[in-house]
């Protein structure tokens, strides 16, 4: 992968918006500090980016609702690429009847509009977090507003994950027909292979590198759906910010300060760009073939 | 005065990897209504020459770095796109391999072939019709009016080459560019695929200039060979010298080490035996006669006159049935059976080899995986050693997996492209618990790709890194690595260059000695069979029409489809 530029360029960028999301932000200012008579402020050493409607300091607010953005899309990718692979590939494998229950049952969860299927299952999964502030603070001993935020996100990043396997999952499945067709996992068969042994070692393999490819294409997605929530009130909640956050919250003030918007919007994009051709280079990098010329 | 004259061409591909040099510095000319056959394997660069011609190759990575194409005294190579069109179609026309993709499914016969004729001549439509149909008939397609309004799929393979053939022939071009055009197709169906092209150049005056692999092909149909080989032209010359007396030693070598319906050898010879290529270090090579060509041919045995080794039969297979259910679909026709495999008996002794010909869709391929349990049989028995497989679970089955193995035909597809040849190797031995830890193991495949002829620095690539010929050497040593006793070799060298399917026939042949191998030797092609078998069976629609020893069925054939199989074989014996 070192050879293409571009994939290394999106993995540097990516690499110094980790580090200022989850490290600078440590060290920068309160994101949360509303300074009513200093709003709107222009650039200036001490507020990098100016400051928002409520005086508040744009670039530690950018900073910290990166981390919820890039939080989200990871996770929730993590999550929906582990089940969309396992759930795609037994289908595919197996084939027949077990396979037409399980797209059928993909086809109907794909027929309810998705944002939905987020918001009750979201709805569902924050019943519990108010119970698991309580024992976390009781048993760990954490600091209790990092512990409500954290509830609160958390959620969302599995109700993203959870469901956003689907497309993934018909991918898999049918990258895993057309690999099982080849006449190496008939030759596995021929050698007496188990099933198991064929799946995991022969078929997996073989169609990561495409499910990589979609995967990274997903991040976006999954942050731009935590925007859309958060925008219904429904994702992030205050004091917790997220870049989609900060755009909903920009587009406000489109005609007069536009910098609120173009900033976090500058973030945004250049992570989403960096992961796309990251994702090329993986694929690039995942395929033996194409490593080796 | 020469048709077509090609001088001095080169075509080199600039990759990352450095320069092809595809076509290099090769001139030959045709002359009106000649047949001339390009003779290469694959990578010879007779396809690019074609390509080059009609200015069909996609620059960049393709340049042409020299030379000129005439045709008709005009020249070819810098002429504008615009004017290349209108000669593309019209003047020269080209048919491709895959009649099956070359025709758009979406369009009626009719109005594909009419197409050509309304693009680049002024007539009506009517006239174009009658024009089509017309030349339909001359190609052979019985019933041509009706036929004309069907679409491809109601076609088989060998009718769609004939509306290809018809499709380029409709404008009256002057130069039929032909490449590999009847190498999808099955022996019978080629055989009148050529009798058709010889019978339009006869009528109609064109040139042809015919690019193929197999040498058998042209010397049945060509006037004149060019024989190529790493885009250089080796030989040229009327086809009658070439095959009787040639002169270069690569030629000498790709006649010989194909298997015809005489060839008397235990071993083949291979190119190797006739060629020394001396590769110099700016990547140019020189080609020489092999000094000791004479006393390594000497060396070859004689076929051993298929010994009556009386041995009881390893395999028995009786009564098998497979059948398939088509159509049935939302939409689709009424549920049909095709019985693939219709009542099949065979048995195979210890030690020998039962060659299995066919067309294609006969069911060959069927038979030798219902044998293998890799697809379930409808009735019958499999007995093998005694035991019946058709009963047997898929667990119980895995400790006969170890005694019985397969050979693919496609050696790409074979092969799982991310293992290296060793994790390949050695995962059978794992699974079957051969050899007690990984050195014991590492060894003995070391072992065994010496043995089909690849070294040990070859452990760690991927299947990619490899050409056919050793891709197909490393499934036949992973088909080995279980310590089978039974092997179905199913089209295993039909994908391959002659001077390559010699060496993997040759290495098969000697496993087979060294090992006291059985083999179901499954093929489409009647000489390679008749090389590699004691016993054969000929199949045609399921059933079995013919089977005994080999000598006695080449020689006299008794059923009607054995006969016309054995006919439509190119001999590269010059009857004309």
């Amino acid at each position: 992968m070192a050879k293409n530029k571009f994939a290394m360029g999106g993995f540097w960028v990516i690499v110094v918006m980790f580090s200022l999301c989850f490290i600078l932000a440590w060290y920068c200012k309160d994101p949360n500090q509303v300074n009513l008579t200093n709003k709107f402020a222009p650039s200036s050493a001490e507020h990098w980016f100016g400051t928002d409607a409520l005086g508040r300091d744009l670039f530690a607010r950018i900073l910290y609702g990166g981390q919820v953005s890039i939080l989200v899309g990871l996770i929730a990718t993590a999550v929906s690429v582990a089940i969309g692979i396992v759930y795609g590939s037994i289908s595919g494998f197996a084939g027949g009847r077990t396979d037409a229950v399980m797209m059928r049952i993909v086809d109907t969860l794909l027929a309810i509009p998705f944002l939905v299927l987020v918001i009750v299952l979201q709805a569902t999964l924050s019943d519990w977090s108010g119970d698991a502030t309580r024992w976390i603070v009781e048993n760990f001993k954490w600091d209790k507003e990092f512990t409500g935020r954290l509830t609160n996100i958390v959620p969302l990043f599995f109700a993203l994950g959870l469901l956003g396997w689907l497309t993934l999952s018909r991918i898999v499945r049918a990258q895993v027909m057309s690999i099982k067709e080849r006449e190496f996992v008939e030759a596995a068969v021929a050698l007496g292979y188990s099933k198991a042994r064929i799946l995991f070692r022969h078929v997996i393999p073989n169609v990561l590198g495409p499910t990589v490819v979609y995967s990274t294409l997903t991040v976006p997605g999954f942050i731009m759906y935590e925007a859309i929530l958060s925008f219904l009130g429904l994702g992030v909640e205050s004091p917790n910010s997220s870049w989609g956050v900060l755009i909903k919250e920009g587009a406000n003030f489109l005609e007069t300060e536009v910098q609120l918007l173009l900033l976090p919007g500058l973030f945004f994009s250049l992570t989403l760009f960096s992961l796309n051709f990251l994702g090329d280079g993986l694929r690039d990098a995942l395929d033996v073939k194409a490593a080796k010329d | 005065m020469s048709l077509l004259k090609i001088k001095n061409l080169k075509t080199y591909f600039h990759t990352r990897a450095g320069i092809n040099r595809a076509v290099d510095d090769i001139s030959f000319s045709i002359d009106k209504g000649e047949i001339v056959g390009v003779v290469g394997e694959s990578g010879s660069g007779k396809s690019v020459t074609c390509h080059t011609m009609l200015g069909l190759l996609p620059q960049p990575p393709a340049k042409v770095e020299g030379g000129s194409v005439t045709f008709d005294n005009e020249e070819l190579l810098n002429l504008p796109q615009s004017l290349l069109r209108a000669i593309r179609g019209k003047r020269i026309s080209m048919i491709f391999q895959d009649p099956m993709s070359c025709l758009n499914p979406y369009l009626k016969i009719l109005d594909q072939i009419t197409e050509p004729i309304l693009i680049h001549e002024n007539v009506s439509r009517e006239t174009a019709e009658t024009r089509a149909i017309e030349m339909m008939k001359k190609v052979g397609i019985r019933d041509a009016e009706a036929r004309a309004r069907s679409y491809p799929h109601e076609f088989s393979g060998g009718m769609r080459q004939r509306v290809m053939i018809a499709m380029a022939l409709v404008t009256r071009p002057d130069l039929l560019l032909a490449d590999e055009p009847t190498t999808a197709l099955d022996v019978t169906v080629q055989a009148r695929i050529l009798k058709i092209l010889r019978s339009l150049k006869d009528d109609l005056g064109i040139a042809v200039l015919f690019v193929t692999h197999d040498l058998g092909v042209v010397a049945e149909l060509a006037d004149r060979v060019v024989v190529m080989y790493r885009g250089k032209i080796v030989e040229q010359g009327n086809t009658r010298d070439i095959f009787e007396k040639p002169s270069h030693p690569y030629v000498k070598g790709l006649i010989a080490c194909r298997p015809t319906l005489d060839t008397q050898y235990e071993i083949l010879p291979t190119v190797d035996d006739f060629l020394k290529t001396e590769i110099r270090k700016d990547g140019s090579f020189i080609l020489s006669e092999h000094p000791d060509s004479t006393e390594r041919l000497s060396k070859l045995k004689e076929k051993r006159t298929s010994s009556d080794k009386d041995t009881s039969p390893l395999l028995q297979v009786s009564g098998l049935q497979v059948h398939f259910q088509t159509g049935g679909g939302f939409l689709g026709e009424p549920r049909k059976t095709l019985k693939a495999v219709d009542g099949v008996d065979l048995q195979i002794s210890s030690g020998q080899t039962l060659g299995l010909v066919g067309e294609s869709g006969c069911g060959k391929t069927t038979l030798g995986r219902a044998i293998l349990r890799l697809q379930k049989a409808k009735s019958g028995s499999i007995l093998y050693d005694k035991n019946e497989l058709n009963n047997l679970s898929q667990k119980e089955m895995i400790n006969f997996r170890k005694r019985m193995q397969i050979i693919f035909q496609d050696p790409y597809a074979s092969l799982n492209p991310r293992q290296t040849i060793e994790q390949t190797l050695i995962e059978p031995m794992i699974v079957h618990g051969i050899g007690s830890n990984y050195s014991n193991r590492r060894d003995q495949i070391v072992s065994l790709l010496e043995e089909v002829g690849l070294g040990p620095e070859f452990l760690l690539r991927y299947p990619h890194e490899f050409s056919g010929g050793q891709r197909q050497r490393i499934s036949v040593a992973r088909a080995l690595a279980v310590e089978p006793e039974f092997i179905v070799c199913d089209e295993c060298v039909s994908a391959m260059d002659v001077s390559v399917q010699a060496q993997v026939l040759n290495l098969l042949r000697e496993l087979q000695e060294k090992r006291d191998l059985t083999y179901l030797f499954i093929s489409h092609d009647l000489s390679v069979v008749k090389f590699m078998s004691d016993d054969v069976i000929v199949m045609q629609n399921g059933k079995i029409v013919e089977s005994g020893k080999a000598q006695e069925i080449y020689h006299q054939p008794k059923s009607d489809y054995t006969k016309e199989l054995l006919n439509a074989v190119p001999k590269v014996s010059l009857s004309k």
